[in-house]
């Protein structure tokens, strides 16, 4: 369910990194508590992101949800796809709908964040 | 045994533009009797068009037809239980309308001058005196028109007292119980908003506060009884936390119906709050307004109120506007002169104790509907509640029925649905908050038409998840609407 090379955050997010360049989403569990997606509000490329505050929010028929971004940097892209068609993120959320690209900060710090197999027992347990 | 299923007569009713037919009109006038005048000459040929087009035409007996019908596809308190937890439904006596209504009232104008207006001045100074008696606090504004706007203003006057201090400072903090409004006005008053997550007792956690608040903090939001419908029982504690950093505490006022005659914010140690007289006191919440969210303030923060301010001297009542700490004005006039008339009539009415006796009245109808369906659907937080309870959908969620479908159900069974959704940090919630004018026969109706539902959730949840089926329109499709959303009605070319 959820990729091994990911890492993931307790808020839902998961970010993969590829050089210095982190590229992060919401998890699937994430997109089916918040149910259809209809709206993803995104840093622009250049912000600075923080890594624990927010970064954007996502918006479902029942809520509009944070996005934390999971590391330190600047966004270098954003999936502008997501604009028109929000149901991607319902649709692939660990793929086709990643939200944004960050030039990290600090490469060490996904580090610290969970890992998948840690992130699904979270996930379970969340669900008791 | 369901006894009620619903009122609804099943007539559909097209848009007044369908039904409109050229020249038809629900007036006549007489001949003119005076030398006619060209409108281009009167008002200037910019002014003037010729014709409004696609405006509706109808006769006068069409257009009551009409929204008379239209009046009949809504659902109303006069109707029956309106459960929208955190709305606070209550019934809206008649009395308030009548007072209303009086002619001094209904047709006074803002413009007139203060001597002609004593008396709409008395009732307002009444109603500051009466709210700021109820809620322990030493000043009342009854500008603010809405709850989100009274936040506004109250965070407005945080701001502007720790600016006379010298620092305005950087955050305020919410925990994450808290109304959707909350951040929003935080974000709109300059600061940045933090989230203080609950403990698994649904409160605030004290010692994740402790942390959290240093010299940057401006002010916890907080609203007590919580979204969960719990009170903060460490709320002195909590104030204490904010004071000693030079902090304010905010108090969203929205769930008062479980505190007042019982309990006084003012007292435990909340420094600016609103209420919302369309909730507590009873004022209509319309259709989306007109409401009032007066702000109450400890005496640290009344030079900060908005001007005018009322005060009284040798000539009676007068506006004073001499206030030069004053925020400013937040609204045109006085606020919602209508609405704050109304909110008088019923603290009137009930006096002290019947205030009183409402809020215990309110506690126990909740706490009725919590034991009764306690059984049925699930309660994440077992703590004690006051005026609402939250159940989660975890149970029904096993037969894929989750809370909006629960919810659309309820309409078939002649109910207003609960609060969907929230608080989000109850998952699937289910929020419900009967309000103390209803009677348990009407509680055990809509109780047993949720026992009901819960068990058609097992058996036949296909039913469930397709509700509601016997409304004029069936499940709208939100996402649809959410992600192309029409915004305006055009005329079909083949009609």
């Amino acid at each position: 369910m959820y990729p091994q090379e990911f890492r993931y955050t307790k808020e839902h997010e998961w970010v993969t990194v590829s050089g210095d360049i982190a590229t992060i989403g919401i998890t699937d569990y994430a997109q089916k508590e918040l149910g259809d997606i209809v709206y993803v509000d995104l840093p622009r490329v250049g912000d600075a992101v923080v890594a624990g505050k927010t970064m954007g929010s996502v918006e479902s028929v029942k809520a509009v949800s944070d996005i934390y971004s999971p590391v330190t940097g600047e966004v270098v892209e954003v999936n502008g796809a997501l604009a028109e068609a929000p149901e991607k993120v319902n649709q692939d959320p660990h793929g086709e709908a990643w939200l944004v690209k960050v030039k990290l900060a600090d490469p060490e710090e996904i580090n610290r964040l969970l890992t998948a197999a840690e992130y699904q027992s979270y996930v379970e347990a969340v669900q008791r | 045994m369901i006894k009620k299923v619903r009122s609804h007569v099943s007539q559909n009713e097209p848009l007044i533009f369908e039904v409109s037919s050229p020249g038809k009109a629900a007036y006549q006038l007489p001949a003119l009797d005076v030398p006619a005048v060209a409108p281009e000459a009167a008002l200037g040929g910019e002014n003037v068009r010729a014709d409004i087009e696609g405006f509706p035409e109808v006769s006068e007996v069409e257009a009551v037809r009409h929204f008379t019908r239209l009046s009949t596809h809504n659902y109303a308190i006069d109707y029956g239980l309106y459960p929208l937890g955190s709305c606070t439904m209550k019934y809206n006596p008649r009395l308030n309308e009548v007072v209303a209504r009086l002619d001094g009232l209904a047709w006074i104008h803002p413009y007139q001058p203060d001597e002609l207006t004593q008396g709409a001045l008395e009732i307002l100074a009444r109603l500051e005196a009466a709210l700021a008696e109820i809620t322990g606090m030493d000043a009342v504004t009854l500008q603010p028109a809405a709850g989100a706007h009274g936040e506004l203003t109250g965070l407005l006057l945080i701001r502007a007292a720790l600016s006379a201090r010298g620092n305005p400072r950087k955050k305020v903090l919410i925990p994450d119980s808290a109304h959707g409004t909350n951040p929003a006005t935080v974000t709109m008053a300059g600061y940045v908003c933090e989230n203080i997550a609950s403990n698994d007792r649904g409160m605030v956690d004290v010692e994740a506060l402790a942390r959290a608040v240093d010299e940057d903090v401006a002010a916890l939001m907080v609203t007590n009884p919580n979204t969960l419908g719990v009170f903060e029982v460490n709320i002195h504690r909590i104030a204490e936390i904010l004071h000693a950093k030079g902090a304010m505490v905010y108090m969203d006022g929205a769930n008062m119906n479980a505190l007042t005659g019982i309990a006084r914010p003012g007292d435990f140690g909340v420094d600016v709050m609103h209420l919302n007289l369309h909730k507590t006191f009873s004022t209509p919440h319309g259709g989306g307004g007109p409401g009032a969210g007066p702000v109450a303030v400890k005496r640290h923060l009344e030079p900060f109120l908005p001007v005018p301010r009322l005060v009284r001297g040798g000539q009676g009542w007068r506006w004073d506007y001499d206030r030069p700490q004053s925020i400013g004005r937040v609204r045109a006039f006085y606020g919602n002169f209508g609405v704050l008339v109304r909110a008088l009539a019923y603290i009137l009415a009930h006096g002290a104790e019947g205030l009183r006796q409402a809020t215990l009245d309110a506690i126990l109808n909740a706490t009725y509907v919590r034991k009764r369906l306690e059984a049925y659907y699930e309660l994440p937080h077992q703590e004690p509640t006051m005026h609402e309870c939250v159940f989660s959908d975890s149970r029904q969620a096993r037969h894929g029925v989750r809370t909006m479908d629960i919810a659309k159900r309820l309409i078939d069974y002649g109910f207003h649905p609960y609060t969907v959704s929230f608080p989000l940090i109850v998952p699937g919630a289910m929020m419900i908050e009967p309000t103390e004018t209803e009677s348990k026969q009407e509680l055990d109706l809509f109780i047993d038409a949720l026992i009901s539902i819960a068990r058609e959730a097992e058996e036949n949840p296909e039913l469930v998840k397709t509700a509601p089926h016997s409304t004029r329109v069936r499940r709208v499709d939100e996402v649809t609407a959410a992600r192309k959303p029409v915004l305006r009605w055009r005329p079909d070319p083949a009609f």
